[in-house]
């Protein structure tokens, strides 16, 4: 237990001047939190929904979640249910067998809602396009009100693009 | 821990049976095989009657073989039919063809667990069909009708599909009746950052009587979409068959590719995919033992272990271009480099790193709240591990050490020793504690990887092969045994891709490891085996 205490003492706090992501992350971050506080009333909720990635996005997502990026400090949460959920944050080409349960998720969010295609799939088909498995981009399953480019996107470019949103929605 | 040796003493618990001399033990029971030459990174390649296909399988059972992978190709008028498995001594490659009016062929599933769905897959996506006792449709939902096969030539990439694909709502489920069982329907949209899937659990109160398990939603249509495409735009398709695993399915397709068109990468270019996927295999296994240990509410190691994935991950991106290392194996070699001005602040990331683990694994291991809900959690006894062939850290934890780069070793392990750690316990805390010993096995490669490291190009020319070819890539990648065939054309243009994610031979542990594991262990369980739902899908 002592050690546990001792590691975490030394391991100290990562959120705060970590170069060269750290002061970009922070100033994202705080221009992010002023958003969420005008218009989400400081919380904003963050549904994800995998419609048929490589889970390479998820990944970075999940990084959003580490010590260093600590998302969850500028009031953006990722919640289990869409019916919690502000915004939904989806990865992928939306695959024909998911593309009910994505209409399915959508409407179980409560409007008004945000909707974010994260990474080239999601945003224009990326490396796996349209086909019989494939209805392409999210585009063309549920409207989408923002696309965040990459494959996949970093967290930096995460937040970047979800800061963008907020701006002009 | 800080070199890697191969140690004498240990139990070389591993595929007991031998792939020389099959032939000849097919003969005994009465099947007479063809002996090919084997494509290259192969031990031995038999070409079966497609009656025998059963029968050879349970030769292979008998004669303790693993059973790994089994695709189809379509060559009109004809289905070719592969299979693929290991023995202690190398691979073997069964072949047999079918034709395309009546594709049917003796299931080997009563023989190996694990060829269970990848017949049900080839059913789906060829129409051959298997005398199996479970003949549900397995890859196809709704999104195609049955009867018509996506990887039949005839079949065009764009499909017919309807302008709205119904759910698979009436997927046969096996029932499970009884007083007081009661059914919880989970996924495709899961309730954490994480892939869909559906599972069906049975249950009693809190404990788990049986799930099952529905994949197949993610299915991107890999395998026809690959057809026709160049051997750049190729690997750039298989860095995201499973973007976890990107270098190991890219080096296992350009692996394929370079095999079929006989040329060797240049030393450099090998060595440094070795840095490439240990550093993958790192950067998952970090990720793993933080989710897993977070799964059981121990936030501390989600915080150190996300700590040391995200300082990897941007060294990643410092070093070689790219946070998940996408796009780095290329046909021929790799599309970066190492400057020897960088080695030093390797070195130094490398003894850093082992330095944290060093603290934080006996930490982790010791700590006598989590071993409590990660001991005798989610057991795989190493009968059933085998039984199922599972592979990777499952296979590991489970005293099952089957591992490509010492087992049927490719460049550059080839001139590495390498330890491979297991144990028997088979449960969650098992699979954390295997992931930490690779972890620092890793490390050691890393640094005499980097001792090593040859002078020279990174990249050779792959030029067409002026008539067909194919190959096998054949690679451990960070969950194990990771597959690619490849047929190409004259101009090097592709006419079948098929990776076999090793999630295939862990998707069913899992179903395995839950008998009597209490709902709410659900999830860590599921972290614990880690199947990518996109490397199965495909």
């Amino acid at each position: 237990m002592f050690r546990i205490y001792d590691k975490i003492r030394r391991t100290g706090r990562l959120t705060e001047a970590l170069p060269p992501a750290g002061d970009k992350v922070a100033k994202l971050g705080a221009a992010c939190q002023k958003e969420v506080a005008a218009r989400f009333g400081g919380s904003l909720a963050i549904r994800m929904v995998d419609a048929g990635s490589c889970n390479g996005c998820e990944l970075e997502m999940h990084a959003l979640n580490n010590p260093f990026y600590d998302i969850e400090r500028f009031g953006i949460h990722f919640v289990a249910s869409p019916r919690h959920a502000d915004l939904l944050l989806v990865t992928g080409v939306v695959s024909r067998h998911m593309q009910e349960a994505l209409e399915r998720t959508f409407a179980a969010t409560p409007a008004p809602k945000l909707v974010v295609a994260m990474g080239d799939c999601a945003g224009c088909g990326g490396e796996f396009g349209t086909s019989y498995a494939s209805c392409g981009p999210v585009e063309n399953v549920i409207p989408v009100d923002a696309v965040i480019p990459g494959c996949p996107p970093t967290p930096v470019q995460l937040l970047q693009g979800i800061l963008e949103l907020l701006r002009k929605s | 821990m800080s070199d890697v040796v191969v140690s004498e003493t240990q139990p070389q618990r591993v595929t007991p049976g031998k792939v020389a001399g099959f032939a000849g033990q097919l003969a005994a029971a009465g099947i007479t095989a063809r002996s090919e030459t084997p494509l290259p990174g192969l031990a031995a390649e038999l070409v079966l009657q497609p009656a025998d296909w059963g029968g050879a399988a349970r030769v292979a059972a008998e004669s303790a073989l693993r059973w790994s992978a089994l695709w189809g190709d379509h060559r009109p008028p004809a289905i070719a039919v592969m299979a693929l498995l290991f023995g202690a001594d190398g691979h073997l490659l069964l072949r047999t063809e079918v034709a395309e009016e009546s594709p049917e062929l003796p299931s080997q599933a009563p023989f190996f667990v694990a060829a269970g769905r990848p017949e049900r897959h080839l059913r789906d996506m060829l129409g051959v069909r298997f005398d199996a006792p479970d003949a549900r449709r397995w890859t196809r939902h709704q999104g195609w009708d049955e009867g018509v096969f996506p990887l039949r030539g005839d079949f065009p990439a764009a499909g017919t599909p309807a302008a709205k694909t119904p759910p698979d709502a009436g997927y046969p489920f096996a029932a499970v009746a009884g007083e007081g069982v009661y059914e919880i329907p989970v996924g495709p949209v899961h309730a954490g950052i994480i892939e869909p899937g559906h599972f069906r659990f049975q249950a009693v109160g809190e404990t788990i009587l049986r799930m099952e398990e529905h994949l197949g939603y993610v299915h991107k249509g890999i395998e026809k979409i690959a057809v026709g495409r160049d051997l750049d735009r190729l690997s750039r398709l298989a860095a995201r068959v499973s973007g976890d695993s990107t270098v190991a399915h890219g080096w296992a397709a350009c692996q394929a590719a370079e095999r079929a068109l006989g040329v060797e990468p240049p030393p450099r270019a090998l060595a440094l995919r070795a840095i490439l996927a240990e550093r993958e295999r790192i950067a998952n296994h970090l990720g793993d033992i933080g989710a897993i240990c977070n799964d059981v509410g121990f936030a501390f190691a989600q915080v150190q272990m996300t700590r040391l994935r995200e300082l990897w991950q941007r060294r990643n991106l410092e070093l070689f271009g790219h946070r998940l290392l996408m796009d780095r194996v290329v046909p021929g070699g790799v599309a970066c480099d190492l400057e020897t001005g960088q080695l030093p602040a390797f070195r130094e990331e490398i003894a850093f790193l082992r330095g944290e683990m060093e603290e934080l694994l006996p930490l982790l291991l010791e700590y006598p709240s989590l071993q409590d809900r990660l001991r005798g959690t989610g057991v795989l006894p190493p009968k059933e591990a085998r039984r199922l062939g599972a592979l990777g850290c499952v296979g590991r934890a489970s005293g099952l050490r089957d591992d490509l780069r010492r087992d049927a070793p490719y460049a550059p392990y080839d001139r590495l020793a390498i330890e491979v750690p297991d144990c028997l316990d088979g449960d969650v805390a098992g699979r954390v504690r295997v992931r930490g010993e690779e972890v620092l096995v890793s490390l050691g490669l890393l640094e005499k990887l980097l001792q090593q490291l040859p002078e020279g190009p990174q990249r050779a020319d792959c030029p067409a092969p002026g008539r067909e070819v194919e190959g096998l890539g054949l690679v451990e990648g960070w969950r194990g045994e990771t597959v690619a065939y490849l047929r190409l054309d004259a101009e090097g243009r592709v006419l079948r891709y098929f990776p076999r994610d090793p999630s295939w031979l862990t998707w069913p542990a899992l179903e395995v490891l839950l008998g009597d594991v209490i709902v709410p262990d659900f999830p860590v369980c599921n972290k614990s085996v880690n199947g990518s739902y996109s490397g199965h899908d495909l």
